[in-house]
């Protein structure tokens, strides 16, 4: 779904690249900000949107350029700045069931991979909550009265995490991917907005957590998604998550990326599955599993 | 090419919903009440209907009973397009056999989602 994402994309700044009129080295402030924090890079030909993606930040902190925002960040005046600039930054545009064949290969794939134990789910960089409320929906509609499978999501941004914890979404988010009868049964109408009810969000462990520095969390999954993610990470920070997940996908388990993202020249700690096509297994686990 | 038959009394709102689906590659039609669509329907079934509700001469509701009850060949999907955004009108147009349910305001990603989950996009 998902995207953490950021407004922006690689590579790296230019002194050259537009800002709204801001200053080289505040370009790079911000550009080695946000890679430090996140991995993620800001593409020269795009660093114009810098100034759109921090004006509403402007606005709150009435600071009228991007020059005097990064004065601010550096005198330490005001804490918790840098925060909110990594979540102005990263943007966590996201819709319901997105790519619905990858929901129904997840549904028949868990029922393969988890016969005996109660699966486990990782929505890696979960934005603001669609895609585990996704797997939740689908889960409880399949499990009835039983036990659905552990849902865990994270995602870098606390803002987005924020929002997805609330559940909450306006007519447009509500409208992206999810059919009406799901909206019925799941939502409740607040006003223009629509909320997910209780039974659903209790069904998902939210976890603030950076793909890059930060340890998955505990146990391992039968199943991780990591939609939309890996592209706008650099290279070295795009291996050290392709580590992280394959150390927190269970034997057998398998790998969701995005549909324009491959592990093919990425890396060798996965490849294709042969039997869940558009997903990914660990590159030995023929031989995990013989072991 | 599929089809698209959109009814609104609004005229901007067709020109609008128009716009859409024809960079959605739909064949588009309009009617401006219910009983226009209806016509156009025993005419020439479309593979959806975008529908709104209030409407004179025939209401979008009166109009989906009908032609659910009519002897229209094919079944066409009907996607309701409409400021009436409670959960009881939601159910109430599900329940008389609505496939979707657009709460406007719209914009080209809700209808192009919408038409994909009823299967034609």
């Amino acid at each position: 779904m998902i995207e953490s994402h950021l407004a922006i994309a690689n590579p790296a700044v230019h002194p050259g690249a537009s800002g709204a009129g801001a200053s080289a080295g505040t370009l790079t402030v911000l550009a080695r900000l946000l890679e430090a924090r996140t991995g993620q890079q800001i593409a020269s030909s795009r660093a114009w949107r810098l100034d759109v993606a921090l004006k509403p930040l402007l606005r709150d902190r009435e600071i009228d350029t991007l020059d005097q925002l990064v004065d601010t960040l550096l005198d330490g005046s005001d804490h918790g700045l840098g925060d909110r600039i990594i979540d102005a930054l990263v943007n966590g545009e996201s819709s319901f069931f997105r790519d619905q064949p990858v929901f129904d290969t997840i549904a028949q794939a868990l029922t393969a991979i988890a016969p005996d134990h109660r699966g486990r789910v990782w929505s890696a960089g979960c934005a603001t909550g669609q895609e585990p409320l996704s797997l939740a929906m689908m889960f409880a509609e399949a499990a009835g009265e039983g036990s659905p499978p552990e849902l865990v999501a994270t995602d870098v941004s606390e803002a987005a995490l924020a929002r997805a914890r609330s559940g909450r979404y306006n007519q447009f988010e509500i409208q992206r991917g999810l059919p009406v009868r799901r909206m019925m049964r799941w939502f409740d109408s607040d006003g223009t907005d629509w909320t997910a009810k209780p039974e659903l969000t209790r069904l998902i462990q939210y976890r603030q957590s950076n793909l890059v520095t930060d340890p998955a969390p505990g146990g391992r999954f039968d199943i991780i998604l990591c939609r939309n993610v890996l592209f706008y990470l650099a290279a070295g920070a795009k291996a050290k998550v392709f580590a992280s997940l394959a150390a927190a996908l269970r034997p057998g388990g398998l790998l969701v990326l995005g549909a324009g993202e491959t592990v093919i020249g990425q890396t060798d700690l996965f490849m294709p599955s042969t039997r869940y096509r558009g997903f990914y297994e660990h590159t030995d686990t023929k031989r995990r599993i013989k072991g | 090419m599929k089809t698209c038959l959109v009814v609104d009394d609004s005229k901007v709102i067709r020109k609008v919903a128009r716009h859409i689906l024809e960079t959605l590659d739909f064949q588009v039609s309009e009617a401006c009440d219910g009983r226009e669509a209806l016509d156009a329907c025993n005419a020439s079934p479309p593979d959806v209907i975008l529908l709104d509700w209030n409407m004179p001469v025939m209401s979008g509701m009166d109009f989906l009973r009908a032609l659910r009850e009519s002897n229209v060949p094919t079944r066409p999907k009907v996607v309701f397009c409409t400021t009436e955004n409670g959960m009881a009108y939601i159910r109430a147009a599900i329940e008389a056999g609505a496939d979707e349910y657009v709460m406007k305001p719209f914009d080209r990603d809700t209808i192009e989602s919408k038409l994909q989950i009823v299967g034609l996009a």
